[in-house]
């Protein structure tokens, strides 16, 4: 290519060479720009782009600002406390005056759980349903967050010198408390009351058991409560003793009860218990013979009993009564006498009389030493009405001087409460140590509130030599401070550290052994210490004349009658603001979140209701003068005559969740002698037409004669033929041989390599406490939803326990149609029999959920599991329509973070949510869930197993559920393990992968539908001699 | 070429030419929209917003605001869905196995009952995705797409999962035929239009189709094809959703019966349907010379036969279960004859076993107003049957401890009546601007008896001269 030599001038001025073009030909711009270079002058263009480039990227930061992250890491780590790994410290669970020696599991420094602690003599390793659920009042909102003088935020320096000069000025100090059983308690208070001289402390008990301690002390010399061992009982009567509900230490009690009822190969008899009660409690459901009687005549019984023993003895008997012809009583006293050594008397009245003749009837038969133990006495109650009854007197004449309400709530749990709250008033000084806002803490001027217990120190003796102690799992989340350091304080103590003071004060009374330290983080670390030397027991120096006299003389009822009862869920009511409570259903009624008024059902009828689906009416209560307006429930075996009412509702300041729920009877149980009763008469109902409804979560009351469901039998049979009362269809097949449903099938079955999980359920010795439904609310952040949702039937609880009653097979003759006799079927009879079936997620190796689901969000594990992926879940529901158990729950509505559904306190604020289970998915709004058989401690189990390069041991494993069953009814395990207890119990045998059970008491539930499922029922046998449901099946 | 028979009654009365027909049919979709049509629509519409609010907060706040519980896991939402689908059995049951057994009397009635399958599979399939706790996922996570959720696939076991293919496959070939059957149609619209806009719409909408023979001859061949296609889904579509309860556990669902007595079902509903809509359409749009008497008549025979088979399966089911010696069989039948849903039984059993029985009298089958009736009549005693057999099973199975009743919520009949004003708003639309009847088909039906016979390329060289 040709080279071009053309030049292309900038301009004139390059072709002349001007000197101003050559001066700036090499810069960009050559020609001046009219622009500040000079940073002197000001900001100029670059400066103007970098701020301007600064200003956007800041705005743009700021918009996409980074989520505040909540969690904060431990800067030093704690040596203990690592990240996902649950801390268990043994502890005390004491709300009230409710005792049970716990563990509890912490994450990350967070209570989450607690279960009973197994190395405790007094409560035998079960939690009840109130310890279990207590975990959330430790995240409730209605907790004081600091001390208050006149309803107003205060300080502790504050508290200290107002009431340190409050008290000093007072010539007189009150302490009332519950029954309180803490050694060192017991020093602090003696201590304040070394420092102020006249200081009187009076315990009570809401519920109390004044009547057995005055009994006691007049038949025994002493005013304590015996011990009681049912597990050595043949032959058990209680006369309106809910020994087995919500009663003092229950979960001992069911422990006992249930290992009397066991039976196996070795075991081929068990105890039997007779019921004369007028409400239908726990007890009477679990009972062999029942009888209904009105509360006038519970005294009466129990003179008759002793008549009929005494007669049977040889012996004098007292007055005679007409309660000796009541049905099974006589068969009662024969039983009784003849099981002599071996049986026990109980009765739940709160007269004196009656119980020195329950004492006389106990000392006749031998029973002490032997099932009763009053050397090993138990100071769970310690209550003294008549004390209590004085000191309002005294607070309203304003006698009672200072009054320190220390953690207890009177103004509502006490009958006279209303005019206690305004007694309170006029005391110089008031003060309450209540760790939360209540009736009696609204009340007082000051509030020094205590620690949780969940963060306190303290030490209990429940009973002689039998020591527990509670440990801080969680520094106070408020600020509170502990109330025997605030007694200790305010008595001017030099040490006021209670960790150091519980020590001092056990090395004082001369406790521990060698190195008293490390005798002491022993004994913490087992929770409990035993010290205990039996002695004599006092002999009966009662007069069972004179009290006999004084209860056959006394005055049979009139009209209806009334007994005021404590239910299962929430028992005295301390704990009326946890919606797991408020939520569990009865174990009998399966009503929940209200109290109402149990009638008969031919009582029913006459108030004119018809049953329907929970629906009733409200009704104007009036009881001695006191009128409240609670709905009617027909309750199948109430005795006529009689209505029950329970206690613990009705709060007025209790909390979100407490408050408007049912009627307070406290104020019913005011009598004139100042001795609370339980019983009333002339009790007058009037419907007031208002249509309502009682949220249950079962409104069948039969399994209307339905074998393949519940099966049992009676004692005689199960002698006889260990297989007695299973139900079982036979099928024939084409060449006419008989054959187990089992032995035909289009499955191919599951490989179980490694473990294979089972659960058997002995409906035996099932009492339907329910202590396990809570337990798994709290492991598997079950939800509470609400009255409004139970009533819509969407309660979630993953673990139910189906409550059935017997109907009256009598009625059901040849000429009876199909149509009646499902109809007699399905109606309960007027004193039904009870079976308790605990039914939850069965685990079907055939399971009918796996196979519908559209998107495989069920599947089955390679250990037997039937599992559910939330994420995965698309909710078509499909699932929970095939499965025949009806045991999956749906999220219908999002339960956490709703509005709606405040009353659920662990998943709607952030300090509630702290007991939700890290290991546990919350799940989300439109998702199906199940029983997992607690997959994240199986998990966990393996885990822990596999670090230390060894199998899991058996019962190392454990569900929430069989853990905190007191009867040890559940048994969880694996039954690939030959030596397991589930599969000693069941007697497993493996057959073409599948583990069948040889025991001949065990069944699955809707065995023919062949979905074999790995939850095995054990029949359930009662001592008497003719069953009603198997009898006419 | 078919020789009729003189005696046969001609199929479309009134002396009608080939030109008379394209009036008839394509002035409805040219004339400006009639009061009573906007009146129609309005309502329509209204029930759909109405229906809408009531599908909207139960996307919002969840399944939660119907009446379903822990027991009754479907209710509403399923019998709707069952309801629907039923509907939508009769268009390709008289488009495709008519057509097959050349029963050339549906040609006036195919276009319309084809429309209302496509309406009411839409309204169906609402159903199993609105039902779902999570929609949001659910409606694709129920297809077998590849995925990256570590190659999550479906459960081919499950029964829902063939209902989504099966739905899907039947909603495809039926919107398919529909549309291959409109084109020639669309195409004397466009032909016909006066404006520019019509002609560009229904100029597309008939894919440029030219009346030639060869085309005509595809036509044909791709309707018998599609309607090879269809016959069998006509009936696999319900045994397939019939299956969703057969193959379950719980008694009452668990009836190998199910297949046969749900398709007979369905057709018995869907005929109904057809009735009522087109008992209307004939009026409104005076087609009393397309849509005879005869042609009720024939529909309300196949209600008798139907509705007996319904009849024989509901008394077939009560035999098996006394048969059966299961005893929770044998409750559920009892309760629901006798339990607390026995109002919805017998609702039920009038509607379906009695009521089409009149139907033996000729007086009544050949009765415009009776027709009508009766046809809601049976319409209303199929969404009974569906609704006692999803509830009344679910209410009271194995455990007595979770039986429990379904009371609806305003939601759950506020989701009913969305489906309402969308199948209303979609048939008014179609009614409107969709000719009603297949006037290409239609055309070679015009002499049937007489001198003259009617092949469709008769027809449609007689269509071509007029275009010219």
């Amino acid at each position: 290519m040709k080279e071009t030599k053309k030049v292309y001038w900038k301009g004139l001025e390059q072709l002349t060479n001007n000197v101003e073009f050559v001066k700036n030909a090499d810069k960009e711009f050559p020609e001046y720009l009219p622009i500040n270079e000079n940073e002197e002058e000001g900001p100029n263009r670059r400066d103007f782009l970098k701020m301007m480039g600064f200003g956007i990227a800041a705005v743009s930061l700021a918009a996409c600002e980074a989520p505040v992250r909540k969690a904060i890491p431990y800067v030093k780590k704690p040596v203990d406390v690592d990240p996902s790994v649950p801390n268990y410290y043994a502890s005390t669970y004491f709300v009230g005056n409710d005792y049970n020696s716990v563990v509890v599991k912490t994450r990350e420094g967070r209570p989450i759980k607690i279960d009973g602690n197994k190395y405790s003599e007094v409560t035998g390793g079960g939690s009840s349903t109130q310890a279990e659920a207590s975990v959330l009042s430790l995240y409730d909102k209605q907790r004081y967050t600091d001390p208050q003088i006149a309803g107003k935020k205060a300080t502790w320096e504050d508290v200290d010198s107002q009431v340190g000069a409050a008290l000093g000025a007072a010539n007189k100090i009150t302490i009332v408390s519950y029954t309180n059983f803490s050694p060192s308690t017991q020093a602090a208070i003696a201590a304040f009351t070394e420092r102020y001289g006249n200081v009187d402390h009076v315990m009570y008990d809401p519920n109390s058991s004044h009547g057995v301690l005055e009994a006691n002390l007049a038949s025994f010399g002493k005013r304590t409560l015996a011990t009681y061992d049912y597990s050595k009982a043949k032959t058990i009567v209680s006369v309106n003793a809910d020994f087995l509900g919500a009663s003092l230490n229950h979960s001992m009690n069911n422990k006992q009860f249930a290992q009397s009822r066991k039976l196996g190969d070795n075991k081929k008899d068990m105890s039997r218990l007779y019921t004369f009660e007028s409400n239908f409690s726990l007890t009477g459901a679990n009972s062999d013979y029942r009888t209904p009687i009105k509360p006038s005549q519970e005294g009466k019984t129990v003179v008759a009993l002793y008549n009929l023993v005494a007669k049977g003895l040889g012996q004098a008997g007292l007055g005679s009564t007409s309660e000796e012809k009541l049905p099974n009583i006589q068969k009662a006293a024969k039983d009784l006498v003849a099981a002599k050594g071996a049986s026990v008397v109980v009765a739940g009245s709160n007269d004196v009389n009656v119980q020195i003749v329950v004492n006389g009837l106990n000392s006749l038969l031998g029973s002490y030493g032997t099932t009763i133990d009053l050397d090993k006495e138990s100071y769970l109650r310690q209550g003294d009405d008549k004390k209590m009854s004085q000191f309002v007197a005294d607070a309203k004449s304003g006698t009672a001087g200072a009054l320190v309400f220390f953690n207890c709530n009177p103004v509502y749990d006490h009958p006279k409460g209303a005019e206690l709250a305004t007694a309170i008033g006029k005391a110089s000084i008031s003060i309450s140590t209540s760790d939360r806002i209540d009736e009696t803490s609204k009340a007082c001027k000051v509030v020094a509130p205590d620690h949780h217990y969940l963060e306190s120190w303290n030490d209990f003796r429940p009973v002689k030599g039998h020591y527990s102690l509670s440990q801080p799992t969680i520094q106070n989340i408020f600020n509170t401070r502990q109330a025997q350091v605030s007694f200790l304080t305010w008595a001017g103590a030099e040490n006021t550290d209670y960790y150091t003071y519980i020590q001092d004060n056990w090395k004082a009374q001369g406790m521990g052994e060698g190195n008293f330290q490390t005798f002491f983080d022993k004994c913490l670390l087992e929770g409990v210490y035993k010290n205990f030397t039996a002695g004599e027991q006092p002999a009966f120096a009662g007069d069972v004349n004179a009290a006999g006299s004084a209860v056959a003389s006394g005055k049979a009822g009139s009209g209806l009658e009334l007994l005021v009862y404590e239910n299962a869920a929430l028992s005295a009511g301390f704990q009326a603001n946890n919606p797991w409570l408020q939520e569990m259903p009865d174990p009998i009624t399966k009503a929940c979140w209200e109290n109402y008024v149990t009638v008969s059902p031919k009582h029913w009828d006459d108030l004119g209701l018809k049953l329907g689906d929970m629906d009733t009416q409200l009704a104007d209560v009036s009881v001695n003068g006191v009128t409240m307006k609670l709905p009617v429930l027909s309750q199948p075996g109430q005795a006529d005559g009689t209505v029950g009412i329970a206690l613990g509702y009705g709060r007025t300041s209790g909390g979100k969740v407490a408050d408007g729920v049912g009627a307070n009877v406290y104020p019913v149980l005011a009598t004139k002698s100042g001795v609370n009763s339980l019983a009333a008469s002339g009790v007058s109902i009037t419907l007031t037409g208002e249509a309502y409804k009682v949220a249950q979560t079962q409104t069948a009351q039969t399994y209307s004669g339905r074998e393949f469901v519940v099966q049992e039998s009676v004692l005689k049979n199960y002698q006889e033929d260990p297989s007695a009362g299973r139900h079982t269809l036979p099928i024939t097949d084409a060449s006419g041989n008989k054959n187990h449903p089992y032995a035909i099938t289009l499955w191919n079955g599951h490989e179980y390599n490694n473990h294979h999980w089972g659960m058997a359920i002995d409906l035996n010795s099932c009492t339907g406490c329910g202590s396990c439904t809570v337990a798994c609310q709290v492991e598997n952040n079950i939800p509470v939803v609400g009255k409004t949702e139970v009533l819509n039937r969407r309660e979630m609880s993953w673990l139910r326990i189906d409550r059935y009653y017997s109907y009256d097979a009598d009625q059901i003759t040849d000429e009876t149609g199909i149509k009646d006799e499902l109809n007699i079927k399905e109606t309960a009879a007027a004193n039904p029999e009870v079976v308790f079936q605990p039914m939850m997620c069965q685990q079907c190796n055939n399971a009918p959920c796996e196979t519908v689901c559209p998107v495989a969000a069920t599947t089955h594990s390679s250990e037997g599991l039937n599992q559910m992926t939330y994420n995965r879940c698309i909710g078509t529901r499909y699932c929970a329509n095939n499965c025949p158990y009806k045991v999956r729950r749906f999220n219908w509505f999002k339960y956490h973070d709703n509005k709606q559904f405040d009353k659920n306190l662990a998943m709607n604020n952030d300090l509630g949510k702290m007991v939700l289970n890290p290991d546990v998915t919350v799940r989300a709004r439109g998702v199906m869930e199940k029983c997992t058989f607690c997959v994240q401690r199986i998990q966990a189990g393996k885990l822990e197993a596999r670090k230390e390069s060894r199998r899991p041991e058996d019962g190392e494993i454990n569900t929430a559920c069989a853990s905190s069953c007191p009867s040890e009814a559940l048994v969880f395990g694996d039954m690939k393990d030959p030596n397991s207890r589930i599969s000693q119990l069941l007697k497993i045998e493996r057959k073409d992968k599948m583990a069948m059970a040889k025991e001949p008491r065990a069944f699955h539930a809707l065995e023919e539908l062949r979905v074999m499922p790995n939850v095995w029922y054990l029949t359930k046998i009662r001592n008497k001699d003719e069953s009603k449901n198997e009898a006419h099946a | 070429m078919i020789a009729e028979s003189a005696i046969r009654e001609p199929l479309v009365t009134g002396g009608k030419t080939a030109h008379d027909v394209t009036n008839d049919i394509a002035g409805r979709v040219e004339d400006k929209p009639a009061p009573s049509w906007l009146l129609a629509m309005a309502i329509s519409l209204g029930c759909l917003a109405v229906g809408g609010y009531a599908v909207a907060m139960t996307l919002w706040d969840g399944i939660g605001m119907w009446g379903l519980n822990k027991t009754v896991g479907w209710a509403w939402d399923i019998t709707n869905f069952v309801w629907w689908v039923g509907i939508g059995h009769a268009g390709t049951l008289i488009s495709a196995i008519l057509l097959l057994f050349r029963q050339r009397w549906r040609m006036s009635i195919n276009r319309a009952a084809e429309a209302m399958t496509i309406f009411a599979v839409i309204c169906a399939a609402m159903f199993p995705v609105l039902h779902m706790g999570r929609p949001w996922l659910g409606f694709y996570w129920a297809l077998p797409l590849p995925n990256t959720f570590g190659s999550l696939w479906v459960n081919f076991n499950s029964p829902l999962l063939w209902d989504v293919f099966a739905i899907s496959t039947y909603f495809s070939v039926s919107l398919v035929f529909w549309y291959i059957g409109l084109i020639p149609d669309f195409a004397t619209i466009r032909d016909r239009a006066k404006n520019k806009i019509s002609a560009a719409v229904y100029g597309a909408l008939s894919f440029g189709w030219d009346g030639a023979a060869k085309t005509w001859s595809r036509y044909e061949t791709v309707a018998l094809v599609l309607a090879g296609l269809a016959t069998p889904l006509v009936l696999s579509v319900h045994t397939i959703v019939s299956f969703d309860f057969a193959t379950s556990v719980i008694p009452g669902w668990h009836t190998t019966i199910f297949p046969p007595y749900f398709v007979a079902g369905a057709i018995f509903s869907g005929f109904a349907m057809v009735l009522t809509l087109l008992i209307v359409t004939r009026k409104v749009y005076k087609l009393e010379d397309y849509i005879t008497i005869q042609h009720i008549e024939m529909m309300n025979i196949v209600i008798i036969i139907t509705g007996s088979i319904v009849g024989i399966a509901y008394i077939t089911e009560f035999f098996i279960a006394a048969y059966s010696g299961v005893e929770a069989e044998q409750y559920a039948f009892i309760n629901r004859a006798s339990g607390p849903y026995w109002w919805a039984y017998w609702s039920m059993m009038t509607c379906n076993v009695i009521s089409p029985q009149l139907f033996w009298f000729k007086k009544i089958r050949t009765n415009i107003a009776s027709t009508f009736i009766l046809s809601i009549i049976v319409n209303i005693g199929m969404w009974f049957e569906r609704f006692v057999i999803i509830v009344t099973s679910l209410h009271r199975d194995f455990l007595p401890s979770s039986w429990a009743m379904f009371y609806p919520t305003k939601y759950d009949m506020g989701v009913y009546l969305f489906t309402f004003g969308l199948f209303f708003t979609a048939f008014f639309l179609f009614a409107k601007f969709f000719p009603v009847i297949n006037m290409a088909e239609v055309k070679s039906i015009l002499k049937a008896t007489g001198e003259g016979a009617g092949s469709s390329s008769q027809v449609a060289q007689e269509a071509e001269k007029i275009e010219n």
